[in-house]
């Protein structure tokens, strides 16, 4: 056993069977807790330019992964042509940089705004922290190793489905350069504390609004009938 | 006909003092936490004003309400996918400093101080950095400054006014403000719910209560903006959103909410209306001049034999009928027309009610006075107060406090409305005091009171329920029926016996 089966063979495991356990029971149990608390009301201005940016940016980030974790034949089709390929590569280093530029955003307002300080707890900084660390190796990973599009299909895919499927091998990552497995790290560290911070309101988005009726009444008494 | 049961307040301004008795009970009962310090569920605002939070009317900018266009009936602040949008940045939310930040003062300094020359001092420290910090605003920064250029001026309410009705409102020795205590309206058709993109905030069936599920809510903050009176506060310290409950554990055991069981000059009275809530979105949608009018329209009698059919159907028990039969509120709304929803305009249906409050002089009289005797400054008019009395109900339209201004507040501006209401009061007001004070009723007073609509019978009933209410006149609680809220539930004889038992969680944020 090496610290490369220990840290992409074994620690997965490990955080994502937190990542599931502890947030069911957090549900469950402490339903008051599952939501990331706004400091909205604190502060606004640079808020806006944090939030927006490091949210938006994760979001379409992880939905590229997302893609080629998904249709990575898809994705290296695309590919075939170079202006595809470059068009691709370009916005997704653009929108890892917005998000790179809004965790700082928020990290630097968290701890220099006094009422958003007062408000934060030491989670709130870790989570910043982290999320900053895998912005930052993911667009070093871009800028050093071109192409990601193009390798992540035949590296990270089957790495990741290997893990899924409980057949991990995580000596396909044995020989990447440093950043990259900072990066894969980083991200498993980000699943194992997903449970314990506000990162669990990624599971509380309201898409249910789209379908429900404006108003909502409530019989106290004809609950239980 | 769906018939439901409604907890409804009204406040009879006329009689309220500015006295924030009820502010600092709701305060010291539900408000007084860390993360709600600067939350007023119930709140005292001088008018003209800005009220709390500063500017709050303004929905240009904060988005409160609904907005009838079209045909439709839409949020103002967004559509349902806009609404998913805008979960990471709220752009219409207050910011605290519309508010004002939370202070306290460091009371150790006075003990811990070093011996000097001086007295020691007790600085002011904010509650929620703990920094010192120098207070410049607060809930009711702007108490008792009508007039004032930075308060009273500002006031949204003042639109339509003649530049030089603005003026007088602001003259020296000639100030005219009001007070306006206002708490949730629990709105028949709330926009705070409509927003939570979790669906976290509720109506109550039984009694109309609107509350927030806070184990649903996810703070994204939609109905702080969206509720046009910004009666929804989010609390910074755990992440929720927090709001009036109507004291419903009050309600439940048989006492009226705390600000309405403290208030000092017994401004306040609580009872049932029964409404159609079929009719609750055409009631909504129709122009603004007719909105009061729709409103009141689906407050049903409940007398009507066929909507105490309707309500038993319904599920309202014989109590719940009674209440609303004996209801101080059904009185002044529908049988005298002497009160009215706060800005209907908003389309919220607010179920909060508000008797306006009369002026004492007319101020364009006086002017006209002092105008003939050639004099500057203010001349008192030389009238025996009774007759002044009749000038005032004469000349309604220009009363001190411009009726204009409280169409503003209660009818979506409609004058029209106000009048007739202003003239009931004051017609009661002068038959009393010619009762009371002069030993016999003029046929001038008759004719006003005719004119007014009333007869003797009803100006006695509206004089009595203003004047001398006794508790229970003026609170008609209903019977809640705990007992058979817990029988749905479990054994009431075992929900007895565990009374008590068992363990609460913290509200605690997560981490």
């Amino acid at each position: 056993m090496n610290w490369n089966t220990i840290l992409f063979g074994i620690f997965p495991y490990i955080a994502l069977t937190l990542a599931v356990a502890v947030t069911a029971y957090r549900m469950v149990y402490r339903p008051f807790s599952v939501s990331a608390q706004s400091s909205q009301l604190l502060e606004q201005k640079r808020l806006f330019f944090g939030s927006t940016a490091m949210h938006w940016g994760l979001v379409l980030v992880l939905l590229g992964h997302l893609l080629a974790l998904l249709l990575p034949k898809g994705l290296l089709l695309w590919n075939a042509v170079p202006v595809r390929l470059y068009l691709l590569e370009i916005t997704g280093l653009g929108l890892g940089f917005w998000a790179l530029v809004g965790t700082y955003v928020l990290l630097a307002r968290r701890i220099s705004v006094a009422r958003v300080r007062a408000a934060s707890t030491g989670m709130d900084y870790l989570v910043l922290v982290l999320i900053l660390l895998s912005a930052l190796s993911g667009v070093l990973t871009a800028l050093f190793y071109r192409y990601g599009s193009f390798w992540f299909p035949a590296v990270m895919t089957p790495y990741l489905w290997s893990v899924l499927t409980l057949q991990p091998r995580p000596e396909l990552l044995l020989d990447l350069p440093f950043w990259i497995k900072f990066h894969v790290f980083n991200f498993w560290l980000l699943v194992a504390v997903f449970p314990f911070s506000r990162l669990v309101h990624v599971i509380t988005v309201p898409l249910g609004y789209l379908l429900r009726p404006w108003q909502i009444v409530v019989w106290v008494r004809k609950l239980a009938r | 006909m769906k018939v439901r049961a409604h907890m409804s307040m009204l406040f009879h301004l006329d009689k309220c003092i500015g006295c924030h008795t009820c502010s600092i009970a709701c305060k010291n009962l539900w408000t007084d936490r860390k993360g709600a310090e600067y939350m007023w569920w119930n709140n005292v605002e001088t008018r003209p004003g800005t009220g709390y939070p500063t500017g709050w009317e303004d929905q240009e900018r904060f988005k409160g309400g609904w907005e009838y266009k079209d045909g439709h009936l839409d949020l103002r602040l967004h559509s349902r996918t806009q609404g998913l949008f805008r979960l990471f940045f709220n752009p219409a939310l207050p910011s605290l400093d519309d508010y004002y930040e939370p202070f306290t003062f460091r009371y150790s300094d006075l003990f811990t101080s070093p011996e000097g020359e001086d007295q020691p001092t007790a600085i002011p420290i904010s509650m929620i950095t703990g920094e010192p910090m120098t207070p410049g605003a607060g809930p009711n920064w702007d108490d008792d400054l009508g007039g004032s250029p930075l308060y009273a001026a500002n006031d949204p309410n003042l639109k339509g006014l003649d530049p030089e009705v603005r003026a007088q409102l602001a003259e020296i020795e000639g100030v005219v403000f009001q007070y306006l205590p206002r708490i949730c309206n629990h709105c028949l058709n709330p926009s705070c719910v409509a927003a939570c993109p979790s669906g976290a905030i509720y109506k109550r069936a039984e009694d109309g209560v609107v509350l927030v599920n806070e184990n649903k809510c996810k703070a994204w903050r939609m109905c702080v903006a969206a509720c046009p009176y910004k009666k929804v506060y989010y609390n910074w310290a755990t992440g929720k959103s927090e709001k009036c409950i109507l004291c419903f554990p009050r309600l439940e055991t048989g006492q009226a909410p705390a600000c309405a069981h403290s208030c000092v000059g017994r401004i306040r009275y609580m009872g049932v209306l029964l409404y159609d809530a079929d009719r609750i979105p055409e009631a909504a949608m129709v122009p603004d001049e007719r909105l009061v009018e729709s409103q009141l329209g689906i407050i049903l009698d409940p007398f009507d034999p066929e909507v105490i059919a309707a309500a038993k159907a319904e599920g309202i028990d014989e109590g719940w009928i009674k209440a609303a039969q004996n209801s101080p509120i059904y009185k002044f709304v529908k049988v005298w027309g002497l009160a009215f929803p706060l800005h209907p305009e908003y389309r919220t249906l607010a179920m909060m009610f508000y008797v306006p409050p009369l002026s004492p002089v007319v101020s364009t009289l006086e002017k006209a006075l002092r105008a003939s005797q050639g004099r500057e400054g203010l001349v008192r008019l030389d009238l025996p107060e009774t007759d002044l009395d009749f000038e005032v109900y004469e000349s309604l339209e220009k009363a001190r406090m411009p009726v204009k201004y409280l169409a503003n507040l209660f009818s979506a501006g409609n004058e029209s409305l106000i009048v007739p209401a202003l003239k009931k009061m004051l017609a009661v007001r002068i038959l009393k005091r010619q009762e009371s004070l002069e030993g016999g009723v003029t046929e001038k007073a008759r004719k006003v009171l005719r004119d007014a609509g009333l007869t003797l019978e009803e100006a006695e009933a509206i004089y009595r329920l203003t004047t001398l209410p006794t508790l229970e006149e003026r609170f008609v609680l209903p019977p809640y029926h705990r007992e058979m809220a817990a029988e749905v539930w479990k054994d009431p004889l075992a929900h007895k016996g565990e009374t008590g038992f068992g363990y609460i969680q913290p509200p605690l944020r997560g981490e």
